[in-house]
């Protein structure tokens, strides 16, 4: 499989603009996760998910759940660039009457396939997504984004557990790897890894990426697609606040708003105007 | 302008003292330590700070289990993931055994703001208002906070305390006697009275004090502990001035309005009306505009009791 780096380049770094701009623009919001997501929620939508921003419900669509839903300005950036709604609503984010809830509103917003926020419910639901193209026998894929923190939660193992015995090949949940949570550091609050042994005990086909390399994300996705009998895992290694070098490993950038003076460095950076 | 500080940062302050009075105290939370305030008693006491990570279910299940050998537990996080993702270890593995664990959940009501309904909690009151010997406390501000979190700390048993993010006026001096299980009357009168809990007891305040330049006398009552609930203070209000009004930042299912309507159905049959969340969720948007998205200020405080007494004319 050939990709277009450099146009998959492009539209993260548009992305992650609009990533800086929506939560400058709200005052408030998560800008470290969403940014270290970033380049795998540009790969999905521009790259390989079958899906229609005309017709946004259609049914053997391929699937995305948010799973890490404080990432939302991250999946509300690729859902505008991928043209459900206009870029300019991005800045809307968190205003009351705003159709862009600070977490993913599956009810208002096109293109949202399910209603995220709380950690660990995200998964459950891919579950039952991927269970039901099986029912179907439909041929849309179920991808899904966790939040190494958010593997925390017990919710999240069974879920694993139950991909794996029904065997859903058709979902493909990605860990965004980035080693930090809100307190701190993951194994200073709560040790997770390993992370590919314990997925591998569940039952699921794991790799291990880096989250930033397209490359690397198209190569471990089209491998994805191969594995017959097994929900798959992407270990995706990534850095928190990924572009903007003040928010680069900083825990403390977790969830709170750039100034305005910190947004113009961030779009600079990112090879933006302000 | 009274000085403004979050019930949350009171309890953080509060949790320091305690811990240095009690050795036997131990601090839980859940990966939001800076959120709810529990990071002072970390920094302070770090050999007697946990933090489960981001899984509450299990937090209060170890909480139960500390409890039962010996310590008293002060379990944080945000309202929604104690009360809402937690909620049937709390009833089975604290409400049941009866487990000296003190739940003091952050980020209640629809107040939480920006972050919207995923995090708005406005059922809390009453998941925890129905697990048997569960105390239930909403402080109006940050020095009945620690004045009723002494007692929580000094009662054997499971209790749940509801605080906000939003930084709120302070209501009371420190000399005011305020104890655990009884209401405060902040403000006498005799036309109406308004049952109060959390933030709601200054907006209730401020609508007394408009209304009575309206020639409308109104008893405020900040109902700080649901559970036991003061009964003798709403049958009070109920047979000394012409109506009850309620008034909570939660759903009027099953909160405070709930719990006063069924005393006084049951002892003293008055009016009530309520203000709280009717039957929506929440959504995301500045504090402020929230409180008036939803109804929950002084002024609609005020409208409701003018309804009343119009009706009662
Ligand atoms: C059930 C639940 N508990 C707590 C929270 C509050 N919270 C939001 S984000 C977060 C940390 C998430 O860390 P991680 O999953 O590593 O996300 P990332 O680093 O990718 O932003 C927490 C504790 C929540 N949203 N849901
Ligand atoms: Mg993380």
């Amino acid at each position: 499989m050939t990709i277009d780096r450099n146009y998959l380049e492009t539209m993260a770094a548009k992305v992650r603009i609009d990533i800086i701009r929506q939560i400058h623009a709200a005052g408030s919001g998560h800008p470290g996760g969403s940014l270290s997501a970033a380049d795998i929620l540009t790969y999905l939508y521009f790259a390989e998910m079958k899906v229609d921003p005309a017709d946004p419900d259609r049914k053997e669509r391929d699937r995305f759940v948010l799973s890490k839903g404080h990432a939302a300005p991250a999946l509300y950036a690729v859902l505008a660039e991928k043209g459900y709604f206009p870029v300019e609503e991005l800045l809307s984010l968190r205003k009351l009457g705003s159709m862009l809830q600070g977490h993913p509103d599956r009810k208002h917003i096109p293109g949202v396939d399910m209603s995220t926020g709380s950690l660990g419910q995200g998964i459950s639901a891919a579950v039952g997504m991927a269970l039901a193209n099986h029912i179907d026998g439909s041929t849309g894929r179920v991808y899904a984004l966790l939040g190494d923190g958010e593997l925390q939660e017990g919710l999240v193992w069974e879920a694993a557990m139950a991909a794996s015995h029904y065997g859903l090949d058709d979902l493909t949940a990605f860990v965004d790897w980035n080693g930090l949570q809100i307190d701190g550091k993951n194994e200073d609050v709560m040790t997770v890894t390993p992370i590919d042994d314990k997925f591998r005990a569940f039952g699921w086909d794991v790799q291990i990426i880096d989250g930033h390399d397209f490359d690397q994300i198209a190569a471990a996705v089209e491998k994805a697609k191969t594995v017959k009998g097994k929900p798959q895992l992407i270990l995706a290694k990534t850095v928190k606040g990924k572009g903007v070098s003040f928010m680069e490993n900083e825990a403390g950038w977790h969830g709170k708003a750039p100034s305005e003076e910190q947004a113009k460095q961030a779009v600079e950076e990112l090879g933006g105007e302000w | 302008m009274a000085d403004k500080i979050s019930t949350r940062q009171a309890y953080g302050n509060t949790l320091v003292k305690l811990g240095a009075e009690n050795p036997d105290i131990i601090v839980l939370d859940a990966d939001l330590s800076k959120s709810t305030m529990t990071a002072g008693f970390k920094e302070a006491y770090p050999d007697r700070f946990f933090n489960a990570g981001i899984a509450e279910a299990n937090m209060m299940g170890m909480a139960a289990g500390l409890a039962f050998s010996g310590k008293t537990v002060f379990a944080s996080t945000f309202a929604m993931f104690a009360a809402g993702r937690a909620y049937e270890i709390i009833r089975n593995s604290i409400g049941y055994p009866h487990a000296n664990v003190k739940i003091c959940a952050t980020h209640a009501g629809i107040t939480v703001g920006e972050d919207g309904a995923s995090h708005q909690c406005v059922e809390d009151l009453a998941l925890m208002s129905v697990i048997p010997g569960m105390t239930v406390v909403h402080p109006a501000d940050g020095v009945s906070t620690e004045k009723l979190l002494r007692q929580v700390a000094a009662l054997d048993g499971p209790v749940y305390v509801r605080l906000g993010r939003l930084a709120v006026p302070v209501v009371y001096d420190e000399g005011t006697g305020i104890t655990l299980g009884k209401a405060i009357l902040a403000r006498e009168g005799s036309d109406h009275t308004v049952i109060a809990c959390g933030l709601m007891v200054n907006e209730a305040l401020q609508a007394a004090e408009t209304l009575e330049k309206e020639g409308i006398s109104v008893r405020v009552l900040d109902m700080h502990t649901l559970k036991p609930l003061d009964e003798e203070a709403i049958v009070r209000a109920a047979t000394e001035t012409k109506s009850i009004i309620t008034a909570e930042e939660h759903s009027v299912i099953g909160g405070l309005g709930a719990a006063v309507a069924s005393v006084v159905a049951r002892r003293c049959p008055t009016k009530v009306s309520m203000v709280g969340v009717q039957d929506r969720f929440g959504q995301s948007g500045k504090p402020e505009e929230l409180k008036k998205e939803y109804q929950l200020t002084a002024e609609d405080i005020a409208d409701a009791v003018r309804a009343a007494d119009a009706e009662m004319k």
